[in-house]
């Protein structure tokens, strides 16, 4: 495991290459493919915003830049065949390294009938069943329980599949958390808990507010080991959500993963995140998950011009969501009471 | 036809319904090798193991959670809540997932589940253990409020309930398990929604649910004795509300009084007795009237708690008020 180096506030920069050891080990065409749902969901945020400042998104608005490789590492790491992820309300990146088409998800943000939730759901509220994608929760900690009932089902059945559960740091104090690492212990549920330590719960420095700074002894009183996790650096991520997967799956037992990363916007749209200073947040930027994925990628020949085809692919595709949203109908007014029971 | 108990009908529906479907499970606190705080489950870990009868910790956000969590990835299970004033510790997974859940995935998911336990006072418990918490459920939709008041109903909705593929809050009353009761023998289901006249009447129609309606049956015996002839309509469901069952019966009786053991102030009971003003007014000879708990938490000395609760005298007096007498 990762150890306790990796991306805490004035840290130095990851080593390059280091935890790792030799990249060219990887498979370059994996590589790209991790590079490419991260340059993605940066590209989608980065609309996202744009699109919210136009007001064609509304409500809460939670992004994902600056975490692209948690999701991403985590995800690569699993078969959504078998497997399932459950997530909280700063949902947009783990459905697009899911699958989940942009063009569907920026509609639901626009709230347009396409959308995968027929624009009953917003940003908070993304699923899609058949790929195992159980939200999308918009109350912190909720989808703890939620999560490890997911994992209870495949014990139950003997599928041999895995759940991944990510929360922050702020849902980490609900009881809802430890409640549900209690059970999951006591019965031997395959799930791995992923604390997705950005920082801050809102606008609450984590060590403000917990009585550890290490979360990775937070499941250790149910005798569940954990261990801390580099979010900035997307190999080391999938590597170890990879080995905690399938800990979880062949011993049939809960893992946990505290995972640290940053986000570089506020909690929300609203948020200008004033309760940080500029070189925290330049200090992370130092650090970023694209950028170290593609430096390191750059040494085994993957090319400037290879990088600016997968922008412009991107763009493309942002371009391509927005006007799929702008132009698909608001929902009729029929379907509000549509979905209320089954 | 059998006479068994509340308790005994519970168990033999939940029984039935585990036999016929490996996906029903039943999880909750003292469900297993104690058999049940109320031996609702008597026996059922010694018949289906504890891969199904679960004995949970007391945590009721985490197994509400993950019995939601279970059932979204398409097991049924069935929540005991050891009462419901213990469901309180549970209410954000009820609230904001098992009843938005559908909605919010645009009718991608669904959770079929069964909260169930006592509800309302019994005796001598004290103001945190005797609540009776229909309101709280019933306004949520996405949610289905499920509140028998005989064994055959018991037996009858729960199967229906554990069948449904909504969360369905099933209630149950710590009284009544000892009630004994005429079960057909076999097969037995009965369709959500659907209000039963208990005693059928012309004068007078009162409205009840759940353990209140013994007591209005017997408040109509007594008001049968004074030559008032009252019909008692069983609601049986709380949602979905058979409405059409109330309207049709008020609209030839022209005078009615809802009976509700929780407090008053936006209560199941009040909603029934607006729906009531507001789609039969004119038909209706008297003001709507409402047989409440008294807008007070319960009191532990016997004769306060009595006097909090809906009596037969008070709904006698309800009664007299609707048919001026």
């Amino acid at each position: 495991m990762a150890g306790t180096k990796g991306a805490r506030a004035g840290a130095p920069a990851v080593q390059e290459n280091g935890a790792q050891g030799d990249v060219r080990k990887i498979d370059a065409g994996f590589q790209v493919e991790l590079l490419r749902k991260m340059l993605l969901i940066r590209r989608f945020e980065e609309r996202a915003a744009q699109m919210y400042g136009l007001k064609k998104i509304g409500g809460f608005c939670h992004l994902y830049i600056g975490q692209e490789a948690v999701a991403v590492g985590a995800i690569a790491a699993i078969d959504l065949a078998k497997d399932y992820i459950v997530a909280a309300y700063r949902d947009h990146g783990y459905a697009l390294a899911c699958g989940m088409e942009p063009r569907l998800l920026m509609a639901e943000l626009f709230g347009k009938a396409t959308g995968v939730s027929r624009g009953k759901g917003g940003s908070m509220h993304f699923f899609d069943a058949a790929r195992h994608m159980y939200g999308g929760n918009g109350i912190v900690g909720a989808q703890i329980p939620v999560a490890t009932g997911v994992a209870m089902k495949i014990r139950y059945r003997r599928e041999g599949g895995v759940v991944l559960c990510w929360f922050g740091d702020g849902a980490i104090h609900q009881g809802s958390f430890h409640e549900s690492l209690n059970m999951a212990k006591i019965w031997n549920l395959p799930i791995v808990y992923i604390c997705e330590n950005n920082h801050y719960g809102m606008g609450t420095d984590f060590r403000r507010v917990s009585s550890v700074t290490d979360f990775a002894v937070m499941g250790s009183s149910y005798g569940i080991p954990g261990s801390q996790v580099n979010g900035m650096d997307v190999l080391e991520v999938h590597r170890e959500v990879k080995a905690a997967a399938k800990r979880a799956r062949s011993e049939s037992t809960p893992v946990f993963l505290e995972v640290l990363t940053y986000r570089y916007r506020g909690h929300s749209m609203s948020d200008p995140a004033k309760y940080r200073t500029p070189e925290e947040l330049e200090s992370y930027k130092k650090q970023d998950p694209i950028l170290i994925q593609k430096a390191r990628m750059q040494e085994t020949g993957f090319s400037d011009a290879d990088f600016s085809a997968l922008e412009a692919e991107f763009k493309a595709v942002c371009d391509d969501a927005v006007k799929f949203a702008e132009e698909s109908p608001e929902p009729d007014l029929s379907t509000l009471h549509e979905d209320v029971y089954a | 036809m059998s006479v068994i108990t509340f308790r005994e009908a519970l168990r033999a529906a939940i029984d039935e319904e585990m036999a016929r479907d490996d996906s029903v499970l039943l999880l909750g606190e003292e469900v297993g090798q104690y058999n049940g705080a109320y031996k609702v489950s008597q026996g059922l870990l010694e018949k289906y193991g504890p891969d199904r009868v679960i004995d949970t910790p007391i945590s009721e956000e985490g197994f509400t959670g993950i019995g939601i969590g279970a059932a979204m990835a398409g097991l049924r299970p069935i929540v005991e809540w050891m009462t419901l004033n213990f469901s309180l510790q549970a209410l954000d997974q009820v609230y904001s997932n098992a009843s938005k859940m559908r909605y919010m995935s645009g009718g991608q998911f669904s959770v079929p589940i069964v909260f169930r336990g006592p509800n309302g006072p019994a005796e001598f418990l004290g103001s945190q253990h005797s609540q009776a918490l229909q309101s709280i459920y019933a306004h949520v939709p996405g949610l289905k409020v499920v509140a028998p008041s005989t064994p055959a109903d018991a037996k009858g909705l729960l199967k229906a309930s554990i069948r449904d593929n909504n969360p369905v809050v099933f209630l149950e009353g710590e009284l009544m398990y000892s009630w004994k009761g005429e079960v057909p023998d076999g097969e037995l289901v009965i369709p959500l929604g659907t209000a039963d006249i208990k005693r059928p009447g012309k004068d007078v129609t009162l409205i009840g649910f759940s353990k209140p309606l013994r007591m209005v049956l017997e408040a109509a015996e007594a008001l049968a004795a004074q030559g008032v002839d009252a019909e008692v309509l069983d609601l049986r469901s709380i949602r979905p509300l058979d409405e059409a069952a109330i309207y049709e019966s008020v609209r030839r009786t022209n005078r009615c009084v809802v009976v509700d053991e929780a407090w008053p102030f936006a209560s199941v009971g009040s909603h029934i007795a607006w729906l009531v003003s507001r789609n039969c007014f004119d038909d209706l000879d008297a003001a709507v009237e409402l047989v409440s708990a008294e807008d007070v938490p319960m009191p532990y000395n016997h004769g306060l708690e009595l006097a909090a609760q809906p009596s037969v005298e008070k709904i006698v007096d309800a009664v007299k008020r609707v048919t001026y007498a």
